[in-house]
């Protein structure tokens, strides 16, 4: 769907319209938050799209129209993830004594061994390079998501190619 | 090996369950639980702005309902809540959710959900609370189409010939068990009924009020006044309880 004519819904009947914004930027967000917050992602999936519809329910019509979702959404996930991050890091977390047994779907070894190369990342590299190859990003999107000049994100999409080409180098 | 389409098939699917966590979460879709109930168990939906509706879970069908519902567990401290709520028959400090409702339908639910355990009121008292006294048949059909019965008691809205009067959540034998455990003595309603009489007053205070009124219930025998209209209770020097607005 066209996201002009998703933001002239929301504008009109927020209610009606939400649940579509919802599966038309569902996979984007969850996907990315996946890969930089791992099994947290839905949580945090979750949380992103309740605010989003607390923030739309408190806007005039004209701002609904005039969003740029996409970049929009990802304001607020990018903001829950930091959050989270840093709550995370004050608060220990509880030891789960049956979380191996729990895993009912281990990811694809493929999978894996690309988190792991996108963990190695430093953090602003690696929310760059998810925004843009994972998630599929404009610049422009991503410099209104992150609040950053264009140029930045630029830069820290190519260093984290760059990077993850020499971590594929050595690991052959 | 090209990394960016490597990255580009990480994508993955929204999983169903956090959609319907986005959708109860923004009350765009009802959760329902099962609970006990003086007349058997029922289920509550809920979402995030309250509870949206009550029926018998022999009853209830979730694809016949009219916005879609899946069973989920009630928002943290609502199943206290939701239980109190059923076993006093008043919405306390539960929310409510009655958007599928009209703004008069609202406005007569939120007057009935006043009406205290063990008592009872005719539907044209309600229709007078609202200031519409002409709209005793609406404010039956709102109570037949009351979304949460028990947490707003509809069953404690009668006919003002003393006979007890429909009820939705599985018919009149259920409001007169419901009634029955609330203490009001229905015989005694039909009989006053029969003899038109409408309220009761005391001779000591002057005060007459509606027969179920805790204020009427207190009144001795011996200074029990029966009056079969307000007219005759101010003609004889009585005013209307200030608790149960008799007139």
């Amino acid at each position: 769907m066209v996201m002009e004519q998703l933001c002239d819904r929301l504008a009109s009947d927020l209610d009606s319209a939400f649940d579509d914004l919802v599966g038309a930027l569902g996979d984007d967000v969850y996907s990315g938050l996946k890969r930089m917050h791992g099994d947290d992602a839905a949580d945090l999936t979750q949380e992103t799209f309740i605010r989003a519809y607390r923030a739309l329910g408190g806007y005039e019509p004209q701002r609904i129209k005039d969003l740029r979702l996409r970049g929009w959404i990802w304001t607020i996930a990018l903001n829950l993830g930091r959050n989270h991050v840093r709550d995370r890091s004050r608060r220990p977390q509880p030891v789960e004594l049956h979380d191996v047994h729990s895993i009912a779907d281990p990811e694809p070894m493929d999978e894996a061994l690309w988190q792991a190369r996108l963990d190695a990342l430093p953090a602003a590299q690696r929310r760059a390079v998810v925004l843009r190859h994972v998630v599929g990003l404009s610049y422009a999107e991503m410099s209104a998501a992150l609040g950053r000049p264009e140029g930045t994100v630029k830069t820290d999409v190519s260093r984290g190619l760059t990077r993850l080409k020499k971590l594929i180098e050595e690991e052959a | 090996m090209n990394i960016g389409s490597s990255l580009g098939s990480l994508r993955t699917e929204l999983p169903g369950s956090t959609r319907d966590a986005v959708r109860l979460g923004t009350g765009l879709m009802d959760g329902f639980s099962l609970f006990d109930s003086p007349i058997g168990e029922v289920v509550v939906g809920f979402n995030i702005r309250g509870v949206s509706f009550v029926d018998l879970a022999t009853d209830f069908d979730p694809d016949a309902s009219l916005r879609k519902a899946v069973a989920a567990t009630p928002p943290k401290g609502w199943e206290a809540k939701i239980d109190r709520a059923i076993e006093r028959g008043r919405p306390g400090d539960l929310p409510v959710d009655l958007r599928s409702v009209t703004e008069f339908q609202r406005t007569v639910l939120e007057v009935a959900a006043t009406i205290p355990f063990g008592e009872v009121r005719p539907y044209g008292w309600l229709a007078d609370q609202i200031g519409n006294r002409g709209a005793v048949r609406a404010v039956g059909s709102t109570m037949a189409k009351n979304p949460v019965p028990l947490v707003i008691p509809c069953h404690r809205v009668v006919r003002s010939d003393g006979r007890i009067g429909n009820y939705s959540l599985g018919g009149a034998d259920n409001k007169t068990a419901l009634l029955g455990r609330e203490g009001v003595d229905i015989e005694r309603l039909a009989t006053l009924a029969a003899r038109r009489v409408r309220f009761l007053g005391s001779d000591t205070t002057h005060v007459f009020c509606l027969p179920t009124c805790s204020h009427a219930r207190r009144i001795s025998d011996a200074h029990l006044v029966e009056l079969k209209s307000a007219e005759q209770g101010v003609a004889a020097g009585f005013r209307p309880c200030k608790v149960c607005r008799p007139a």
